[in-house]
């Protein structure tokens, strides 16, 4: 059952795995490929979706935004329906749902699209991080502070350029810290791929577990590889925030100093 | 405590085989699975039925216990009986090797072969390589999965949480062949109007390693008592002639299988 080991180290790490631990361990490094694949697949269909998702939130968000006379009422609708029901629900009636009509199933759309699993769950998570992604981004593009819309006013922008130049950096930096949570959200939600036969981190959890009829082992392993991989998605957003909100905290240096280095270095005189 | 119950119910058990006169204090509980017809399965009012519940019932009123049923997700079958929340699994399981590291089996209490399953005239053909980069589906954690990583390793295994999942991507195409219990397939599939067009491919599948010798009634390793008590439960309603009045009842023939 598990690894034939060549040094006593190691027969004794079986040893004690297959005897002593309440997890057998071993069995988890036979399987270590295993989980690494469903980890690409969880990676794949969390930030895929968050990407894609993300890209279709920003004229929907500016719809709302603005109120758009058209767009307004079918996007409340969708970020409505796609924030009002689990996502686990969503899926399913992708997956399971749309398989059951025979109309579904002749469409060109079946065979290469909604029969796979994959796409089902990419399609899905897409529709529901965008519908949330839409309402925060709403909300940040109407608290823009007026002073910098009537700046952009006065210095003769037309509407487009300033929505491109001025609203939407500014909503996203002060988005970016609430986007962290979803995109954490959205990798927890990626376990829901499992249920549709997908091999997601999860997937494997589960497969091992019921190869060798396990409780823990499974999801053990799996709980610390999410755990991992949230780690670093805070850590790259703390990154990210001191790069982008930067200018926003607070200054411990005096203004002068830098001002005196500034002139003596090459180049400083361009902007006499 | 837990574990005194179980004896005092093992203990029980043991009078009213033994003495025939006793009657238990104590419920004995049974986990089974509800998704799995015509072996179990859940009615709209939540009641359930099926081959395996009413062997169940059977057996606990052969062994004078009255008994509580627990239904319980197949792929976590084996941890919650650990997990002590009930204290035997009648749920078609085989009987495998792999299984029994984890817990100790009674005698089969039928045996019937598994089959693939696919849509008629679609020419899969049973063999290691007709079935090279076809989608497979089974139910995760069964004998069946064990089979086809071991024969088939060059077919897509795609895994489900449920039985009736696996019938449901096969009548919507997205996988290409299932293999399941040849009756389970039979009565659970086949003859249902979802089951139109489709058909078993390839012979019986048997395999001692993966497919075991039979289904038969799962405990916690260590309750030896238990086992005796429903080793004898079964050769009682075997003798009787109730046993195979079930089964004629359901498949219409005696799905005990070869041996005693």
């Amino acid at each position: 059952m598990a690894a034939e080991s060549e040094t006593p180290i190691g027969d004794w790490l079986v040893l004690v795995s297959e005897n002593y631990s309440p997890l057998d361990f071993m069995l988890v490094a036979d399987n270590f490929d295993r989980f690494l694949w469903g980890a690409v697949v969880t990676l794949e269909l969390t930030f895929l979706s968050l990407l894609i998702g993300g890209v279709l939130s920003i004229p929907m968000a500016l719809a709302r935004a603005y109120r758009h006379p058209i767009w307004n009422g079918p996007v409340w609708c969708y970020t409505y329906f796609f924030r009002g029901t689990p996502l686990l629900v969503q899926t399913y009636l992708l997956y399971f749902g749309l398989g059951q009509f025979e109309a579904v199933r002749e469409s060109f759309l079946w065979g290469p699209i909604l029969s796979n699993a994959w796409w089902c769950a990419l399609i899905a998570f897409t529709l529901n991080t965008a519908a949330y992604t839409t309402e925060f981004l709403r909300g940040a593009i109407v608290t823009t502070p007026f002073g910098e819309v009537e700046a952009a006013k006065a210095s003769g922008m037309s509407p487009a350029t300033m929505v491109r130049r001025i609203v939407l950096p500014s909503a996203f930096r002060r988005a970016l810290p609430a986007y962290s949570n979803e995109v954490i959200f959205m990798l927890h939600g990626s376990v829901i791929a499992s249920t549709i036969t997908l091999q997601d981190i999860m997937g494997v959890g589960r497969w091992l577990n019921g190869r060798y009829y396990l409780a823990f082992e499974g999801f053990v392993t799996a709980m610390i590889m999410y755990m991992i991989l949230v780690f670093a998605i805070t850590r790259g957003f703390k990154l990210w925030e001191t790069h982008w909100l930067g200018h926003l905290r607070a200054r411990t240096e005096t203004l002068a100093k830098p001002a005196v280095k500034a002139a003596a270095l090459p180049g400083a005189s361009d902007f006499r | 405590m837990n574990y005194k119950k179980i004896m005092f119910a093992a203990f029980a058990v043991m009078l009213a085989i033994g003495v025939g006169s006793a009657n238990a204090g104590d419920k004995l509980r049974i986990g089974v699975e509800g998704a799995y017809p015509p072996f179990s399965w859940k009615e709209p009012d939540g009641t359930l039925k099926g081959f395996d519940i009413d062997i169940a019932m059977m057996l606990c009123a052969k062994m004078d216990v009255e008994c509580e049923l627990v239904e319980q997700d197949w792929d976590g079958i084996i941890p919650a009986l650990l997990a002590k929340k009930y204290d035997a699994i009648v749920a078609s399981m085989s009987i495998t090797a792999e299984r029994k590291k984890r817990v100790d089996f009674t005698n089969k209490y039928y045996n019937t072969p598994a089959r693939f399953i696919a849509a008629n005239g679609s020419g899969i053909e049973v063999s290691a390589s007709g079935l090279a980069g076809k989608r497979v589906g089974v139910q995760r954690g069964t004998v069946h999965q064990c089979w086809v990583e071991k024969a088939y390793p060059d077919a897509e295994l795609v895994l489900y949480g449920t039985q009736e999942d696996v019938f449901a991507d096969l009548a919507s195409g997205r996988i290409d062949a299932q293999i399941s219990d040849s009756l389970q397939g039979l009565e659970g599939f086949l003859n249902t109007d979802a089951g139109n067009g489709y058909g078993f491919v390839g012979g019986d599948q048997d395999d001692l390693e993966c497919m075991g010798e039979g289904a038969g009634v799962a405990v916690r390793k260590g309750s030896e008592d238990l086992v005796q008590a429903f080793n004898n439960a079964i050769q009682a309603i075997r003798a009787d002639g109730s046993y195979e009045a079930l089964s004629m009842k359901y498949f219409g023939t005696d799905i005990y299988g070869a041996g005693s």
